[in-house]
């Protein structure tokens, strides 16, 4: 009953133009990307951006209407999923309600004819920590202990690349964090390049080397957390990652290292290797730990009206209303104890001009903020 | 449990007491009710077939043994049990089998015509049995079939498949495509998958359909009486001999039924038990 017909093919992953049409929408729409051998890359967006649907192409679940995928140099495309040295930890785990936890993680190897399956059940159960509950059924453990097996059972195979589809999402957030640093430390482990699904900014930040940030079926960009936290391209990027002040703009002149842009009259400078868009209008960004307040920074916007203030312990989150009556978010670290400004308050506003960047000025100022990041 | 009020109460009447008692006691005393009322002709059943009746069992003659000790002893009831029994359980595996492989097709593909079966699978359920009964008679003579076992067995066939694909469907319309998505992944081909995760899961429907298929079977009277023709079947000779008397055997025979039913509940439930409590 073995399948000698796994392929063994190793290297990067290769995603081609890859397309997947439904009846009545494009749920990939021309999709390319390499994930390097090794790697734990993150699939970010919110919910119907395509991800899912990527991540089961890759595993086989579902057919690409155009494109091509392979891992090296095999093309698997049309592959059988059981053909394919990809494994996939499933969003509500899918653990064989029947079989015992010892039964589930041998499953695969079982099926692909390996005769002793004691020693590596046992070595991975070890790995996640739950040896003792072997002989249990699925429905006598936790979710944190359903997620762990999941998991094992996957990796057990040690397939070249490993799917995780929205793995943590019905956990709860104390034990969520804890599972991001423990799947991070068996991904180092294992050393298998693992795909991670997920609509939670943080939870990608937090695990993947790289980020994929997917919207309506396309890329918008990639890159590296710090990468896509300090350089978005576009403003969905800017505002889906972390929150971004966005502000509308004309570029005055580029010169040197420093472009100069106009907002609302005031002219302020922003750095040319900063900057996404080559045209005339562009969106000025500032994340809200770089605004100061009341400090002399060189790109200072005037003075702004306090509306809401909201203490959050380490920081403090301030609403303040700009000249041209648009609210800018801003944090204030309280590390010289509690803040004293108040709602009603004028202050000044200032950043320094390298900590901004400027998008195309053609796009939505809310792109992105406003998706659910929290929905499936 | 009295409740305390600020004055001393008088003492309770005898009345008082009694209709408190009943107003405590109520749903037990209904519940108790309804159990005699479900009971009553099964421990009828049973305790007549101690009667040491002779030829007619309708009146209590004396306690005897010799019934359970000789269940065949009346004429003819062993072979129409035997009968029942063999028309039972061919009948149940093909309408399990038959039904099953129905149930998994209308539930897994989509095809012309798919909703039309499905309504229509419910219409053999739906027909009272006095019509199925007749109009089957008349196809068997029509295509000058004599009546006998393989017309009974076929008759069963048709009245047990819609049953077993209701219920196989049902267990099928409750398993998460994810586990056998999950299968695949893990390197089981279709049949693999089918064999060790498909199959297992859905399997308590499968058993359920054959136990209900057997009752349906074993029990059924009026489609069996259009086309057995001189088979005897157990309901049969039942019904028959009720006009010259039933003989205690048949009440042994009925009680050993309502037995070992029980026992097979009862064993379910103990290892569906043990099984989770491990």
């Amino acid at each position: 009953m073995s399948n000698p017909k796994v392929s063994d093919s190793k290297g990067d992953l290769h995603l081609n133009q890859l397309t997947k049409r439904f009846a009545d929408f494009i749920a990939v729409d021309d999709l390319s990307l390499t994930v390097p051998r090794g790697s734990f890359f993150a699939l970010l967006g919110p919910s119907g951006c395509g991800k899912t649907t990527t991540l089961r192409m890759i595993a086989g679940l579902e057919e690409p209407t155009q494109g091509m995928i392979s891992i090296g140099d095999t093309d698997i495309t049309t592959a059988k999923p059981y053909r394919r040295p990809v494994n996939t930890v499933f969003q509500n785990y899918a653990l064989f309600p029947h079989l015992t936890i010892f039964e589930n993680i041998a499953f695969g190897l079982r099926r692909r004819g390996v005769k002793d399956v004691k020693k590596d059940v046992d070595n991975v159960l070890e790995l996640v920590e739950l040896g003792h509950l072997a002989e249990r059924k699925p429905n006598q453990l936790s979710g944190g202990q359903q997620q762990r097996i999941a998991v094992a059972r996957a990796i057990v195979n040690k397939p070249e690349v490993l799917l995780l589809d929205e793995p943590l999402g019905a956990l709860d957030l104390k034990l969520r964090r804890q599972m991001q640093i423990e799947l991070k430390r068996i991904q180092m482990e294992v050393g298998i390049t693992f795909i991670h699904v997920t609509h939670d900014q943080e939870e990608a930040m937090t695990m993947a080397d790289t980020i994929a940030v997917m919207n309506q079926g396309k890329i918008e960009q990639m890159g590296s957390p710090a990468e896509l936290y300090e350089s978005p391209k576009t403003a969905f990027v800017a505002n889906f990652l972390g929150q971004s002040n966005l502000i509308k703009g004309k570029v005055n002149s580029r010169s040197g290292a420093n472009a100069s842009v106009n907002i609302h009259g005031i002219d302020i400078e922003v750095p040319i290797t900063r900057m996404a868009s080559h045209g005339d209008s562009v969106l000025i960004g500032v994340r809200p730990e770089k605004l100061n307040i009341n400090a002399n920074s060189k790109n200072s916007i005037g003075n702004g009206t306090v509306t809401d203030a909201s203490f959050v312990g380490v920081s403090t989150q301030y609403l303040v209303k700009t000249s041209w009556d648009e609210e800018l978010v801003v944090f204030e670290q309280n590390d010289a104890g509690a803040p004293d400004i108040k709602v009603g308050d004028t202050v000044s506003l200032s950043w320094e001009p390298a900590h901004t960047f400027a998008l195309d000025g053609d796009q939505d100022l809310a792109a992105g903020a406003d998706v659910d990041h929290e929905a499936d | 449990m009295k409740t305390n009020t600020l004055a001393p109460a008088p003492m309770p009447t005898l009345s008082h007491r009694a209709s408190r008692w009943f107003a405590r006691n109520l749903i037990r005393i209904y519940a108790a009710l309804a159990f005699i009322y479900l009971f009553i002709p099964v421990a009828y059943t049973f305790a007549f077939s101690f009667n040491d009746a002779g030829k007619s069992n309708l009146v209590w003659k004396g306690f005897t043994l010799d019934n359970w000790k000789n269940p065949c002893g009346a004429p003819e009831v062993c072979s129409a049990l035997g009968n029942s029994l063999k028309i039972g359980l061919i009948s149940t595996i093909l309408a399990t089998i038959l039904g099953t492989m129905i149930a998994f097709a209308l539930s897994r593909y989509r095809f012309k015509g798919r909703s039309a079966i499905n309504l229509l699978i419910f219409l053999p359920m739906a027909t009272p049995e006095v019509v199925l009964g007749a109009s089957l008679l008349a196809m068997f003579l029509n295509f000058r079939t004599n009546p006998g076992m393989t017309t009974i067995i076929i008759a069963h066939v048709m009245f047990c498949i819609s049953f077993v694909v209701v219920t196989v469907k049902a267990r099928i319309a409750s398993l998460d495509p994810r586990l056998e998505q999950a299968a695949m992944d893990l390197y089981a081909n279709e049949r693999e998958t089918f064999r060790y995760i498909t199959l297992p899961l859905v399997m308590p429907g499968i058993a359920g359909a054959a136990l209900l298929s057997f009752s349906l079977s074993f029990d059924d009277f009026i489609i069996t009486n259009f086309n057995s023709g001189t088979v005897a079947t157990f309901p049969k000779f039942v019904y028959v001999s009720a006009a010259r008397g039933i003989p205690a055997q048949a009440n042994v025979i009925g009680s050993s039924m309502f037995f070992i039913a029980l026992f097979i509940v009862v064993a379910g439930q103990i290892i569906s038990r043990r099984r989770k409590a491990r």
